[in-house]
């Protein structure tokens, strides 16, 4: 931490001193239009050269230091001790990383181990020093060098850029590669689950009861893990959701930009937006308690049977929940149209609603297309609300009055409570995962594809 | 040499024509009390002949406001049939505001609040039981910017039509389709292409599409505004052949910054000045003699 402040101090210090060598180098303040950059850009130069080589030393350092030191401890071992297996090893290794973080107190080990974590933390002392005085020495050499080479035809400016650039670079890559990342560990653990249970079986049986026998002369079911029910329900909860929120959303967002006065606008719209903000486990209370028995008393009483916790009660509160998402997004698309376009429909003696039916709306319906699909996606993931109001069966059912079940609610209760990762039971969650990310993807596609059609109509 | 110009230019009867009694009041008015730079409380009187026999539409006393800003004081002017009557000025002096009052676009306008009486045919267009969506397909509008709808060529054209229900059917509406690109001379341009995206044309193209789309509903005034401002001369050139053409059927009123333009296609010149109507007359008197300092520096360009 120390050495870290250290070197910030010293890279300021750097910027500082490479500032003033380039106005020194161009011959006073009056004179900087001489250099090649900007001066700052003499100093952030400097700055790079100073702290740049010291942090990357820095952490290369704190990667490695571990490793080696483990490995030179493990060296100074007696033999005997060398010599067990790996897996042995390994866990004398631990031992002597507990008591090196005091983790166990000194008596109960073995002296040999002992002496070994005595001479780990001695390594590691002198491996700090080495790491400062290394660090220190390359921030000096930088800055030195740096200062050295400020010229007035030195091109700071072209390089410090560069550097900026790949900074950008990196950080925009970073999301990519957390993406890929993440498909590959669900990838890995569902290629795990289809050795156990065929591809075919997954994606087509109609028999979801992920209950498994654990040891082989336990009584119980053999399990089935066929996906259709579960995503027949995540269908139908979300297509509800979205039976709700598509219409409500967009209706309101016309209101709120074509009709509705400044004042309204001004306190209606963050209302709407607050919509969004509530937590969905008090949307899922919501559905659960207030919703879903207010559906079955007025089913009864029209002679239905509806089931306590039905798709419908979970997808009407869904829906309301995404209500915002449409509606906010529609809202700006639709102020987005041009008021020319608007002028232009009435030049022409085109009424309000014929303005908004015939000219806004289309204009607007790429917008619109994917505030719809954004929602989708979201109803998609929803989890929580439909935990609570729609159930943890899998029927597969289009009877929006039954129970039934959705991906994520299952890729809970397969995770939840004390399971082995390697059982197919847990392993069905990434499958589960994998099909979700899969549908997703294909959704969020076809939503660009449908943008851009429409932007090339529209544009 | 106003009389040589009479007999050799077209300009109607109405023009030339004999002064009303209203027409005559403010020629009279001494010019000398007319401030150059203008009085911050008074409107300035108009200078010329603001007024025709037999007017297509009639202003008076117009004036406007967004919110507290006064941006029209106190104008009456007359439309006249079957000619064109250009509004110039410098920016931002209301002419924009002006040509919106005729077919009430600036309705629109949050906090735009228009006082007197503008007469289409003898009828107060802003009167209460006026219905707007009617008058705005009496008075057509063509706007600065091309503003093809996003749909195709024919659609864009047929837009009109098909929602004020001028065709009965399929063959009809191709019909007026045809006849109002033919007159706004984009036909041939674009006769293999109907079902084309009206935004995928040139921004010449796009603006006699949308002349086109405005004459498809055969309104009686069209107003201009600025509608070469963003077009090559060439364009130009066409649609100024057009306004030409287009004058026999209609009464037009145009915008332009162009005092050239304003000279080419227009027989009545309005000279606009920060809200107030300086100056109106002939196109060749306003060009050759103007009344007014203020007109005079203008178009001699002293300042604009
Ligand atoms: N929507 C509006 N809200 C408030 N003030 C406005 C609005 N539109 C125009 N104005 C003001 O009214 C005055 C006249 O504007 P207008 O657009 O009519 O000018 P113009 O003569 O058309 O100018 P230009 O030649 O630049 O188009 C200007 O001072 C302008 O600032
Ligand atoms: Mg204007």
């Amino acid at each position: 931490m120390m050495l870290l402040t250290l070197l910030l101090l010293m890279t300021l210090a750097a910027y500082y001193l490479g500032l003033r060598r380039a106005v020194t180098v161009a011959g006073g303040p009056t004179s900087v239009r001489v250099l090649h950059s900007r001066p700052a850009y003499y100093g952030m130069w400097t700055a790079i050269w100073c702290g740049l080589p010291a942090l990357i030393i820095f952490a290369a350092w704190q990667m490695l230091e571990g490793r080696m030191l483990t490995h030179l401890v493990v060296a100074q071992l007696p033999p005997e001790m060398q010599s067990l297996s790996a897996a042995r090893l390994s866990l004398i290794v631990n031992d002597i990383r507990n008591i090196i973080y005091g983790n166990i107190p000194v008596g109960q080990v073995s002296p040999a181990v002992q002496a070994a974590a005595e001479l780990y933390l001695r390594l590691q002392a002198i491996s700090r020093i080495a790491l400062a005085a290394a660090v220190l020495a390359s921030a000096l050499a930088g800055l030195g060098a740096a200062y050295g080479r400020i010229h007035i035809r030195l091109r700071a400016r072209n390089q410090v850029e560069r550097l900026v650039l790949w900074l950008l670079g990196a950080c925009s890559t970073i999301a990519i590669f957390t993406t890929i990342g993440i498909v590959l560990s669900v990838l890995y653990e569902a290629l795990r689950f289809f050795k156990s249970v065929p591809l075919t079986d997954f994606l087509f049986g109609l028999q979801w009861s992920p209950q498994m026998a654990i040891r082989s002369d336990q009584v119980g079911s053999s399990g089935a893990f066929g996906a259709v029910p579960v995503l027949a329900g995540t269908l139908l909860v979300s297509g509800i959701a979205m039976l709700v929120a598509v219409p409500i959303g967009l209706l309101a967002a016309i209101y709120m930009s074509e009709y509705a006065g400044k004042r309204l606008r001004s306190v209606v719209k963050p209302l709407m937006e607050i919509l969004a903000g509530i937590p969905t486990v008090v949307y899922g209370f919501f559905a659960a308690l207030t919703v879903a028995p207010l559906i079955r008393s007025s089913g009864h009483a029209i002679g239905l049977d509806v089931s306590s916790e039905s798709a419908l009660a979970a997808g009407l509160v869904m829906g309301i929940m995404i209500i915002p998402f449409v509606s906010s997004l529609s809202d700006d698309m639709i102020n987005a149209v041009p008021q020319s376009l608007r002028d232009g429909a009435y030049g022409l003696g085109a009424t309000h609603s014929e303005t908004i039916r015939q000219v806004v709306l289309p204009a607007a319906l790429p917008g619109i297309v994917g505030g719809v699909l954004l929602a989708v996606s979201r109803a998609i993931g929803e989890t929580m609300i439909v935990v609570m109001a729609a159930g943890l069966t899998a029927n597969l059912t289009l009877n929006p009055l039954k129970t039934v079940t959705t991906v994520t609610v299952q890729i809970v209760t397969l995770l939840v409570g004390d399971q082995e990762f390697d059982s197919p039971k847990t392993l069905a969650a990434f499958a589960l995962g994998l099909l979700l990310f899969v549908i997703t993807l294909g959704l969020n596609i076809i939503a660009l594809k449908v943008v851009r059609k429409y932007r090339e109509q529209y544009e | 040499m106003e009389t040589a110009t009479e007999q050799r230019t077209l300009f109607t009867k109405e023009e030339i024509g004999v002064t009303t009694p209203e027409d005559s009041k403010p020629q009279h008015r001494p010019e000398k009390t007319l401030p150059a730079d203008r009085a911050q409380d008074k409107p300035a009187p108009t200078v010329g002949k603001p007024f025709v026999d037999n007017p297509r539409m009639a202003c008076r006393h117009v004036n406007v406001f967004y919110g507290d800003k006064h941006a029209i004081r106190d104008v009456s002017l007359d439309i006249g049939r079957n000619q064109v009557i250009a509004m110039i000025g410098p920016s931002g002096c209301g002419k924009s505001t002006f040509i919106r009052c005729l077919n009430r676009m600036n309705d629109t306008i949050e906090g735009c609040r228009v006082t007197g009486e503008i007469l289409l045919d003898g009828q107060n267009i802003y009167a209460r039981q006026v219905d707007v969506v009617p008058l705005r397909a009496q008075v057509g509008m063509v706007f600065q910017k091309p503003n093809p709808f996003p749909k195709s060529i024919y659609d864009n054209v047929a837009y009109g039509p098909k929602i004020h229900g001028l065709a009965r059917n399929r063959a009809e509406l191709d019909e007026i389709v045809e006849t109002s690109l033919q007159r706004a001379g984009l036909w041939d341009e674009v006769k293999d292409r109907l079902s084309h995206a009206g935004t995928s044309l040139s921004g010449g193209q796009q603006q006699r599409l949308c002349i086109a789309r405005t004459i498809a509903v055969g309104p009686e005034v069209i107003l201009m505004d600025e509608p070469c401002s963003a077009l090559d001369p060439i364009a130009t050139g066409k649609i100024e052949e057009l306004i030409d053409e287009l004058r026999r059927q209609y009464s037009i009123a145009i915008v332009t910054h162009s005092m050239q333009q304003a000279a080419r296609v227009s027989q009545r010149t309005a000279y606009f000045h920060l809200g107030d109507l300086i100056e109106v007359g002939r196109t060749e008197q306003i060009f050759t003699t103007p009344r007014h300092k203020l007109t005079q520096d203008y178009i001699t360009g002293r300042f604009g």
